[in-house]
């Protein structure tokens, strides 16, 4: 598409809570439609870089930076309007407990749209007829397993039609072929709806099946020390360490 | 021996007990052979002689460890051997264990394959008498701090709500209404009966000494209305209600539900803690007036039933002696009681740790700073109204 300004960029940003560094001068940019990975070691700090990104924790340093505008110099209203874009789907759904399913997908459509109740109804049963959850409105989440209550937090995430969609492990806790499915609709919804993934994850089956780009952070560096398309990380990486997470350890001959 | 040693650990074998022998040669070498059965079930060998001796070698040494008539072994014998390792790493001795069989040597090896990650061992010491005060005044600093900021985010919710803005959902108002309202009524008209009860019983015993047991109705009367009907209630829906509501958003926290609200844009303060307060607010001095006429009507069985007291000459007494003075001072101290009741409960959920433990954390100090708040509102009240006049 030859955009100038990336969707997305996180620029010099340092995680810290306290006295304890998690991460520092971490920057890397997403491309718009691009499914962007961001892997490490367990406890290296992904999940909190999302909470970053989404706008959870405020940078200790540095910049996330939204088509170009700063998303932590911006007002709380504005702040509130690119978060509007934004979808996020966590590690165990998050479903909000006390709540069906149909009104868990249909809280975003009440809040930010003028649809009428029955418009809102239709909405919902699209978008959990999208995640394979059709007939499943009137459930509560406690009543379904873990890997569905998934697949219903993703059908809250693409509720408002989102240009970023945020995973924070998608896979994780799926048997492999849910995960597959899972995968499979990530980009289905990145190619029909147009939209940006950053996802979290490690799953290394999913990371070469569908992503185009990603940032590595090391926990012993507590940096980023690798950018790039995750199928050529694996052979050119001049980090030894990368290229050995990304070949589970084998050496990286056997598998590229 | 029913199998080699050398291929997998043999359960309860012989019955030889595990012995370790030290032998040192001139060219200082020490040699620890292991024999016997070493099992959890046997008997422990004593293996201080032997990591004396491996503390005490130095560098041009080394250490040579076998086994001679193992007969079997479990994860006893690793970390009897590990314990070795690391004392000849102390001593900076080579360790060779060519001598054992082959499955525990691996053992050995994986067990110590993986360093200790630096800076991951905690020192158990504990701090100085100086350093602990100073941390637990820094922590006051700091929970001080967080209660006002939950303050001013509940504050400005209320004015959102009062401006028809706040968000939350009409259904979580009513349920909760229900919850903390109808369904405590069983357990406040048990505690009021018989708080009723106890204080006539006292009264009685006082006054009948001066012939003056109508007066149980005065006493009874005032004590409920103005005290024991609202702290009561009070503490009683503190442990039900405050409790649920801070295991509820402890929960919420936990599961990351309270992040999805927040990444939505939709304030957890409005939509979550809004409708607990307002419901308890609501809901506790309803609750006040229900225990009051039930405490009341302790005091008034006992006053006809063991006092010989007339039934009207009971109700006559008690509706001179309380005012509706009496009434509105309770009634307005338990809208404040079920105000802090749920704030309590909702700062204490909603800042908890996302761990069961936290949750556990989250309820018990969500009941034990509601009810310090409520006695300590309490004798504020009783301060004011003192200097009031009324």
């Amino acid at each position: 598409m030859g955009d100038v300004v990336p969707r997305i960029a996180v620029d010099a940003l340092t995680m810290q809570f306290g006295s304890y560094l998690v991460q520092r001068n971490v920057s890397f940019e997403v491309k718009r439609g691009s499914i962007f990975v961001v892997m490490g070691d367990s406890g290296c700090g992904k999940s909190t870089l999302l909470r970053h990104m989404v706008g959870l924790v405020k940078p200790a340093a540095g910049k996330v930076l939204y088509d170009g505008e700063d998303f932590w110099a911006a007002d709380d209203d504005r702040r509130a309007d690119i978060s509007r874009r934004f979808g996020v789907l966590y590690q165990s759904g998050a479903l909000w407990s006390s709540m069906t399913l149909a009104e868990n997908v249909a809280l975003p459509l009440a809040q930010y749209t003028r649809l009428a109740p029955s418009e809102i109804d239709e909405l919902v049963s699209l978008k959990l007829a999208l995640v394979g959850l059709r007939g499943f409105e009137n459930y509560t989440p406690s009543e379904i397993s873990g890997g569905m209550r998934k697949r219903a937090g993703l059908a809250r995430a693409m509720a408002l039609d989102p240009d970023i969609l945020f995973f924070d492990e998608p896979s994780a806790g799926l048997d492999p072929l849910s995960s597959r499915r899972l995968d499979e609709l990530i980009l289905e919804l990145r190619d029909s709806l147009g939209a940006t993934v950053v996802m979290v994850t490690h799953e290394l089956a999913s990371i070469f099946a569908i992503a185009d780009d990603s940032v590595f952070l090391d926990a012993e560096q507590r940096t980023a020390i690798a950018h790039g398309d995750p199928r050529n990380l694996i052979r050119d990486c001049p980090h030894a360490k990368v290229r050995r997470f990304l070949a589970r350890g084998e050496t990286a001959a056997n598998v590229a | 021996m029913a199998r080699p040693a050398s291929t997998a650990p043999v359960r309860a074998a012989g019955s030889a007990a595990p012995q370790i022998r030290v032998e040192r040669t001139d060219e200082g070498i020490v040699r620890v052979a292991v024999s016997g059965t070493w099992t959890r079930s046997a008997t422990l060998a004593r293996g201080d002689e032997a990591l004396r001796a491996v503390s005490a070698m130095s560098p041009p040494g080394r250490l040579q460890v076998a086994a001679v008539d193992l007969e079997g072994w479990d994860s006893t014998l690793i970390a009897f051997l590990l314990r070795l390792h690391a004392a000849a790493n102390r001593a900076g001795i080579p360790v060779d264990w060519e001598g054992l069989p082959d499955g525990v040597r691996r053992l050995v090896e994986l067990a110590s394959a993986v360093p200790e990650r630096a800076g991951t061992a905690r020192s158990g010491e504990r701090a100085s008498l100086l350093a602990q005060v100073g941390g637990w005044a820094k922590s006051m600093v700091a929970e001080t701090h967080d209660t006002v900021r939950f303050l001013g985010e509940v504050v400005q919710a209320l004015v959102a709500f009062v401006r028809g803005r706040a968000i939350y959902r009409r259904e979580d108002l009513v349920r909760t209404i229900q919850e903390t309202g109808a369904q405590a009524l069983p357990i406040v008209a048990t505690i009021s009966l018989l708080i009723g009860l106890i204080l006539a019983f006292i009264g009685a015993v006082q006054l009948s000494q001066f012939g003056a047991t109508i007066y149980v109705a005065d006493l009874v009367g005032l004590a409920m209305t103005r005290e024991m009907a609202a702290v009561m209630t009070a503490i009683v829906v503190a442990g039900r209600t405050g409790a649920a509501f801070a295991a509820q958003l402890g929960t919420m926290q936990g599961n990351e539900e309270i992040d999805a609200l927040a990444t939505l844009g939709i304030p957890p303060v409005e939509f979550l803690v809004l409708p607990r307060m307002l419901a308890l607010a609501l809901m506790m001095p309803l609750l006040y007036v229900y225990g009051c006429f039930i405490g009341l009507f302790g005091g008034y069985l006992v006053g006809i039933g063991l006092l010989d007291l007339g039934g009207q000459a009971y109700v006559d007494r008690t509706r001179e002696a309380v005012g509706m003075t009496d009434f509105a001072i309770g009634f307005v101290k338990s809208a404040v009681f079920g105000a802090v009741v749920a704030f309590a409960g909702c700062q204490r959920g909603i800042e908890a740790g996302r761990s069961a433990a936290a949750v556990g954390q989250a309820t018990t100090s969500a009941v034990v700073s509601s009810i310090v708040y409520i006695i300590v509102i309490d004798a504020v009240f009783a301060v004011l109204l003192n200097i009031m006049g009324i």
